[in-house]
Formats: C-alpha cells, sequence, structure tokens
C-alpha cells in the first residue's frame, strides 16, 4: 500500500512539474521542481481525486496548514496519514 | 471637461437593505458575515458569507418579474430604486435619451444557472423554463434598470472579476466627464453564493472557514458575500442647477492590466492604477487621506496591495488610513467596488473612515494604518478607492468632498 501511495503521489508532482517521476526525488521541495502556488492547488486536488481523500489545506498559510508540503517526502507521509484515517 | 458628482447612493448587501443601514453598520463595526443557509451547504467546506438574511422577494417583485430577474437583478433594482430615488431625477426628452446604465458583475445570473444545471443534470430533468437565457445573462440587470427608469444612453456591463464595478463606474464617470451623458447609473452587483458558487471558490483554496481578517497576521484568506451598489454620476453644473445634494466628486480613474499571472497579484500594476488615478484627478501624494482597500484578506492580496501603497505614497503611506470593509459584508466579487464607494462617501461627507474588523495581530508585511475594528473619526478630503482582480485587471477610482 505504501509504495502504491508514494509511486503515485510522485506521479501526481511528477506531472504537474512536466518531469518523469525518476526525475524527482524525495529530498526536494515543491520550489526545487519549479511547482507554483498555483500548481501546488492543482496537485492537491489531483492527490484528493487518485486517492477520495480530503487535503486539509488553505493557500493563504501554507506554513500553517495541518497538511506539510515542506517536501516530497513530507507530502507523502501527509497523504499516506490521510489515506491510513480513511481505511481505518 | 466637465466635472462629475454622485447625486444619489443606493445598496443591498449582508450590512443593511438601505445606505442608511449599511453606513450604520460600517461605522459601527458590525459584521455581516455568519452561516450560509443555501441548498446542499453540508456538501460544502466553506459554509460562511456575506448573505443577505430575511431577503423576501415577493415583498418587492411579483411572480412575473421574479421569472425574470435573477437574484442578482432584484438586488440591482433595489439599490437603484434608492439611488435614483434619492437623486431626484426623472429622466425623459434629451436627458434620458444621453443617460445610461453601466453595471459590473462577474457571475450574472448564477443563481439562475445553479438552479437550472441542477434541474437537467441531478433531477434529470428535460425541460426549463422559457426565460432561463435572459434571466441568467450578465447584462440583465442593466437592461432592467435600463427600462424601468427610461434610459436610453449608453449601457452595458462590465465583468471584470473582482473590479467589475470599478470599471463599470469608471466607464460612467468618463461618459459624464466627456459630456456625452450629462446623467449616468453605475455600480455593480453580484450572487455567487449557491452550491456551485462557493464550490468553484472553495477549489482556490484561498476561502476562510472562520472569518475575513484583511491586513491582520494569522488571516486565513476571503470570504464570499453578495448584494448590489448602485449610484446616479451626475454632472456638476445640472445637479446645482436643480439644487440636489450631492453626496461627493468623483475626480480620478485610472485602469491598467498586470499582464504576468491570472491568479496572483503585481505591486506594479496595482501601483501604477494607484498612481494613474491620481495623476488623472492631478493629486498629490499628500491630499489621500483614506484609501477603501481591495483587502480581500488573503496572504497574496493583502501584502502586494501594502507595498503597492507605500511604493506610490512613500513616507506618507504610514499618515494615511487604509482600511478593508470586505471584513464586514464579505467580498461581493462584481458588486464589491459599488458597497465600499459608500465607505468612501461615507469618509468624505460624514467624517467616518470605517474599519477593518476582525483585526488581530499586526502583520509586518502589512504595516499600514488599517484602521483596526473601530471606525474613526477624521476629517479627510480625497479618497481612493481600490480594486484589483483575478486576472491582473486594476481599476482605481479617486473621490474628493463634496464641492
Amino acid at each position: 500500500m505504501s509504495t502504491s501511495v508514494s509511486d503515485r503521489v510522485i506521479e501526481i508532482i511528477a506531472e504537474q512539474a512536466v518531469l518523469e517521476p525518476s526525475d524527482v526525488s524525495l529530498d526536494q521541495t515543491l520550489e526545487d521542481l519549479g511547482i507554483d502556488s498555483l500548481g501546488l492547488v492543482e496537485s492537491i486536488f489531483a492527490i484528493e481525486e487518485a486517492f477520495d481523500i480530503q487535503v486539509p489545506f488553505n493557500a493563504n498559510e501554507p506554513q500553517n496548514s495541518e497538511f506539510d508540503i515542506s517536501s516530497v517526502a513530507a507530502i507523502i507521509k501527509a497523504v499516506e496519514g490521510l489515506v491510513a484515517e480513511q481505511t481505518t | 471637461m466637465k466635472r462629475v458628482v454622485i447625486t444619489g447612493a443606493g445598496t443591498i448587501n449582508a450590512l443593511g437593505a438601505s445606505v442608511p443601514e449599511t453606513m450604520a453598520a460600517m461605522q459601527a463595526g458590525q459584521c455581516g458575515i455568519g452561516d450560509l443557509d443555501i441548498r446542499d451547504v453540508e456538501r460544502l467546506s466553506i459554509r460562511i458569507g456575506g448573505q443577505v438574511k430575511g431577503y423576501d422577494a415577493d415583498a418587492h417583485f411579483n411572480r412575473q418579474q421574479q421569472a425574470l430577474y435573477d437574484r442578482f437583478t432584484q438586488f440591482t433594482l433595489l439599490a437603484a430604486r434608492e439611488a435614483i430615488g434619492q437623486s431626484g431625477l426623472e429622466f425623459s426628452g434629451q436627458l434620458a435619451a444621453e443617460s445610461g446604465v453601466v453595471l459590473g458583475t462577474s457571475g450574472g445570473g448564477l443563481n439562475t444557472q445553479d438552479e437550472n444545471y441542477r434541474a437537467v443534470y441531478e433531477e434529470g430533468k428535460n425541460r426549463v423554463h422559457p426565460l432561463i437565457v435572459p434571466k441568467l445573462m450578465n447584462n440583465a440587470a442593466t437592461s432592467h434598470v435600463s427600462m424601468e427608469w427610461n434610459l436610453k444612453g449608453p449601457s452595458f456591463t462590465v465583468a471584470t472579476a473582482c473590479a467589475s464595478s470599478n470599471h463599470a463606474m469608471g466607464q460612467a464617470f468618463w461618459l459624464v466627464r466627456s459630456g456625452a451623458s450629462r446623467a449616468m447609473i453605475a455600480g455593480g452587483s453580484e450572487s455567487m453564493l449557491c452550491f456551485g458558487g462557493v464550490k468553484a471558490w472553495e477549489g482556490l483554496r484561498v476561502m476562510s472557514k472562520d472569518a475575513c481578517r484583511p491586513f491582520s497576521l494569522g488571516r486565513t484568506g476571503m470570504v464570499q458575500g453578495e448584494g448590489a451598489g448602485v449610484f446616479v454620476f451626475e454632472e456638476l453644473e445640472h445637479a446645482r442647477k436643480r439644487g440636489a445634494e450631492i453626496l461627493a466628486e468623483i475626480v480620478g480613474f485610472s485602469m491598467t492590466s498586470d499582464a504576468s499571472d491570472i491568479v496572483m497579484p503585481s505591486k506594479q500594476g496595482a501601483a501604477r492604477a494607484i498612481a494613474g488615478a491620481m495623476r488623472d484627478a492631478r493629486l498629490n501624494p499628500d491630499d489621500v487621506g483614506y484609501i477603501n482597500a481591495h483587502g480581500t484578506g488573503t496572504a497574496a492580496n493583502d501584502k502586494t496591495e501594502c507595498a503597492a501603497v507605500a511604493d506610490v505614497f512613500g513616507r506618507h503611506a504610514d499618515k494615511l488610513m487604509i482600511s478593508s470593509t470586505k471584513s464586514m459584508h464579505g467580498h461581493l466579487i462584481g458588486g464589491t467596488g459599488a458597497v465600499e464607494l459608500l465607505a468612501c462617501i461615507m469618509a468624505l461627507r460624514d467624517g467616518i473612515v470605517a474599519p477593518t474588523i476582525g483585526y488581530q495581530e499586526p502583520d509586518p508585511e502589512c504595516a499600514l494604518n488599517v484602521v483596526p475594528n473601530e471606525a474613526r473619526d477624521a476629517k479627510v478630503d480625497v479618497v481612493l478607492s481600490n480594486a484589483f482582480a483575478f486576472g491582473g485587471l486594476n481599476a482605481v477610482l479617486a473621490l474628493r468632498r463634496a464641492p
């Protein structure tokens, strides 16, 4: 389960960044990948659609959102958490 | 060039169903934002708005009229009735031929669209009311005002998202200033508080779930409102000759386009619009006592707007007052500049500057005098009204105390 969440999130982020999934590494930030605030909101929408979850994110205070977007790894971890909540 | 004055004002919005009610609420720092009362609200994650509560369409319009008037048109007609009534103008002959209507809206008859899409898609109906198109079209409100008051001059609707009504009022101002019309009806209206309307805004992730706190540290975004503001713009000598009460003078207008991003605002675009309106009105920075800010309560707008004001005004930026009344009535999108013009008139005529309510803590990126939480008494000679739309389209008006 965990691997597939990770692969799917990386795929979504890569698509937004117009990169191959293999070019996205876990320690990168969205800024590193050239994803701006609009791209971020689109990525979150794609993640919500892919996993049928609600991501708590407000673009006005991205740093204070419950959803950690500080790196690709952080996003994957947060999505895994939300998916786990969904299935339990 | 002719001089242009305001001789009538009308409104309905979350703060009140008339100009006196709205100004009293602004002066008291009342909040018109509350729980949304709309169909399917339980499927929304944003459940607050500046809704016009207790509105009874039957009290104002008969069944045939309601079949033609979307909520945004109804709001417009009520505001126009108050404004034109106050002005005392009657339109006939040559005055009717040159007087027109320019109104702003972004969503037009969005409630009508929402209801009818629901009927055909969700409820599977294959038939809709025959007058849906003339009810939902963006120019419906303009046309009905024109018909109701016999206004036969230049009339059209402007759609520039959150700057629509400032753009509309700017066009009307120019028509009177140029001598093309001695009187124009101008303003704007919006009614987007329906399931589809709020759902679309939710998607942008810029909406607050609790309150609109412009310029405050910890602000969480914008809150939508609804309603209308309508004004009578009149040539000064025409107004004087008939002894009309003058609420304020419009002295300048400017529009710019950021030409940069579809959602992120630009400091340069905003600053050029502010400076342009001052140049048009031949004002010095020191002349301006109050700015009614665009002040949406989003992180991006408020810091960009403050930076633009600081750039244009230099040291005077710390002396002037700037407040966002969206904290009280919400963001009326295409109608917002029109309702906010009331705060400008109140500052000029009554010497009362409306506050930015819900203000908690200063944000170093918005370090201006934002009139936090309580209205202030001040003698103000000149004010500006800012509007900066999605799509980077900016429109700023300059007004002066009645001559």
